[in-house]
């Protein structure tokens, strides 16, 4: 902060502190602080508001833990969302480390480039092309039956489907932590490790994983927290068995009209993920500042 | 003993690059074998070929017999020594040194024992809990060649691993490898572009320049019977005179140079007409006027004490530099800077090299 009006003087240091203050204070505390108090009230008719009716309850939190459904579908958001942080690292750690340790300058550019291009459409396009190779007459179908591998086509909407979207959406969120953990371990230390005879197993179980944990850790964290808040996929993907929590969410504030209970459900997934990457961190023995790297 | 380690005209080479020419050489088992070079000649893959990290592109690499030229770094009786160290910095110290041990499966208990005995022989007893971070430079060292001790291997393979350590350090680990070496009995092969390294610790020296193999020798050999103008120039320092040759004599070689007709031993494929030079130490040459032999007046530059020796720099009538080693005792007789001298050295002294 000293620094800051060291380098910009007492006036503009102080007007960017200001941005920066309002910019915390308004757009994100407030609306989180908003959702706070609305979880905490019963939904009520524009008349009964303020009076002896509007008082703080635990009803709306209840209500989710009461009603089977709603509670199903949170669990299964949970670990559902833990399968595709686990499916994204297990495809994305080879490729990691091929590009860390064994690609040559020309094909770390390519993979590079072919991997971020269609990360420069939106997400919901891109999800979009996942609908259409899937689709019941699409072209992943189209080919399994060509080749024989399967007699009728199946749907892959669904479980599947979603799972699918949000490993190829997030694999670029754990990609570059991995990666970069990788780039940083000096390469004479996994020759050193061949040469006293570890099996390539045994390399990234004693020397690569351990060097690259914060990496990983990130990675993890970032994947877990998209793909629980995630929207989109389950949504184009998804099937009516495969409802995502963010769905309810969504529908108690744009179909059901009650904000309080939507903000109630938001807020628990909030203290879910927040609880899991803390989770994650101890397990992975890792501080948060290693992940902020 | 040891294994030996047979290197048959090993080439090796990257795209359009030719790092390695057939290169043959012998390292008797238990020897003490350095390869010394200037960096990019090619000394480093010499060594990555025969770890087996890289396989050559034509040639046999046999050890102890037998021939492991397609066989990996993990199958092979050689354990290698990384220039870096490559310490894992993860690990306890212990652990590292007992790695290669971990890797074949030993209990943990005698994996441990077997560290602590290796610390023993280190002199480092006690460290095995530390961290890698924790050591000085000189106790990663010994580090290192004890996680390399621990696998029993064969041939050890140090790539420069000196070289990060400052002056005096490295003075005494080169002792202190050299003791090891003897104690173990392992065969060492050991790469380096400091000569005076090589020639304090090796048995023998192989010299390479530009991926090609100038001279296998022992140090002694290598100092006093250079091959190749390249071994001449590189290893010590030496005094250069080109010229051409006009007669061969009993195995002495007549030079004609821009200082006269100076003489000295024939070096392989020096014969009358051909262009050579003649090479003399520092300390062969003398500033005795009336000594017999070859003379050469100088000027006298300048003389630096490097405490045993000063070495009294000096210049020819046409400008070219003389080095010669004046004794410590002798200094009183040293010229004055910018006095005319007379510079004199035998025959016996001095070595004809053909040039190329």
């Amino acid at each position: 902060m000293a620094s800051l009006i060291e380098r910009f003087g007492r006036g503009l240091g102080g007007l960017i502190m200001l941005i920066v203050a309002l910019w915390l204070l308004g757009l994100v505390l407030a609306p989180n602080l908003m959702m706070l108090d609305f979880s905490f009230r019963p939904n009520l008719m524009p008349s009964q508001v303020g009076t002896s009716a509007d008082r703080y309850t635990i009803a709306n939190f209840v209500a989710l833990f009461s009603d089977p459904v709603h509670r199903a579908i949170f669990f299964k958001t949970v670990w559902a969302s833990a399968l595709v942080t686990a499916t994204t690292l297990v495809a994305t750690y080879p490729l990691a480390y091929w590009l860390a340790k064994r690609a040559s300058p020309t094909g770390v550019a390519l993979a590079l480039v072919a991997l971020i291009i269609p990360f420069w459409i939106n997400e919901v396009l891109r999800t979009l092309a996942w609908y259409i190779l899937l689709a019941f007459n699409g072209p992943l179908n189209a080919v399994l039956i060509a080749t024989g591998i399967i007699a009728e086509p199946v749907r892959w909407f669904g479980d599947f489907g979603v799972l699918a979207g949000m490993v190829y959406a997030y694999i670029l969120f754990m990609l570059f932590p991995i990666y970069n953990s990788i780039s940083t371990l000096e390469t004479a230390q996994i020759e050193a490790a061949r040469n006293l005879g570890a099996s390539t197993i045994r390399i990234h179980r004693r020397i690569v994983i351990p060097h690259a944990k914060a990496g990983i850790a990130t990675g993890c964290v970032f994947t877990f927290m998209l793909a629980a808040g995630s929207y989109v996929a389950p949504a184009l993907l998804g099937s009516p068995g495969s409802r995502w929590f963010t769905e309810i969410i969504y529908n108690w504030f744009f179909e059901g009209g009650n904000w309080n209970r939507g903000a109630a459900y938001a807020l628990v997934l909030l203290v879910l993920c927040m609880m899991v990457v803390m989770a994650a961190l101890r397990l992975f023995r890792v501080n948060l500042a290693d992940v902020a790297k | 003993m040891s294994h030996s380690v047979e290197l048959a005209g090993i080439e090796m080479i990257f795209g359009a690059v030719r790092a390695v020419e057939r290169f043959s050489a012998t390292v008797e088992g238990g020897e003490f074998f350095s390869i010394l070079g200037p960096s990019g000649c090619g000394k480093t893959t010499v060594l990555r070929l025969v770890a087996g990290f890289i396989q050559p592109t034509s040639g046999r690499i046999v050890i102890g017999g037998k021939d492991v030229t397609e066989q990996g770094p993990h199958q092979r009786p050689t354990s290698m020594i990384f220039q870096s160290l490559a310490l894992f910095p993860l690990m306890p110290v212990w652990e590292n040194i007992a790695f290669g041990l971990e890797v074949r499966g030993v209990s943990k208990a005698q994996r441990r024992r077997r560290a602590d005995e290796l610390l023993e022989l280190i002199a480092l007893p006690g460290f095995g809990d530390r961290m890698v971070h924790e050591l000085s430079g000189g106790q990663k060292q010994r580090v290192a060649i004890a996680r390399a001790l621990a696998v029993d291997p064969e041939v050890l393979l140090l790539d420069e691993p000196l070289s990060a350590l400052d002056l005096k350090l490295r003075q005494h680990m080169r002792a202190e490898l050299r003791a090891l070496q003897k104690r173990t009995g392992v065969t060492f092969i050991y790469i380096t572009h400091d000569q005076s390294e090589a020639l304090a610790m090796s048995d023998r020296v192989a010299v390479m320049n530009a991926g090609k193999l100038q001279q296998i020798a022992t140090p002694r050999e290598l100092y006093a019977n250079p091959a190749t103008s390249f071994v001449a120039r590189f290893v010590g320092e030496t005094n250069e005179f080109a010229g051409r040759v006009r007669d061969v004599a009993n195995g002495l070689a007549a030079v004609e140079t821009r200082h006269g007709m100076l003489r000295g031993r024939a070096g392989p494929g020096v014969k009358s007409g051909v262009e050579a030079a003649l090479y003399v130490r520092p300390e062969a040459v003398s500033l005795s006027v009336g000594a017999p032999g070859n003379r050469i007046a100088a000027l006298a530059d300048r003389l630096e004490f490097e405490g045993a020796v000063a070495m009294l720099h000096a210049r020819t009538n046409d400008g070219a530099p003389v080095l010669a080693a004046i004794a410590n005792r002798r200094l009183d007789e040293a010229p004055l800077s910018g006095g005319p001298i007379q510079l004199s050295f035998a025959p016996a002294e001095a070595l004809v090299l053909a040039h190329g």
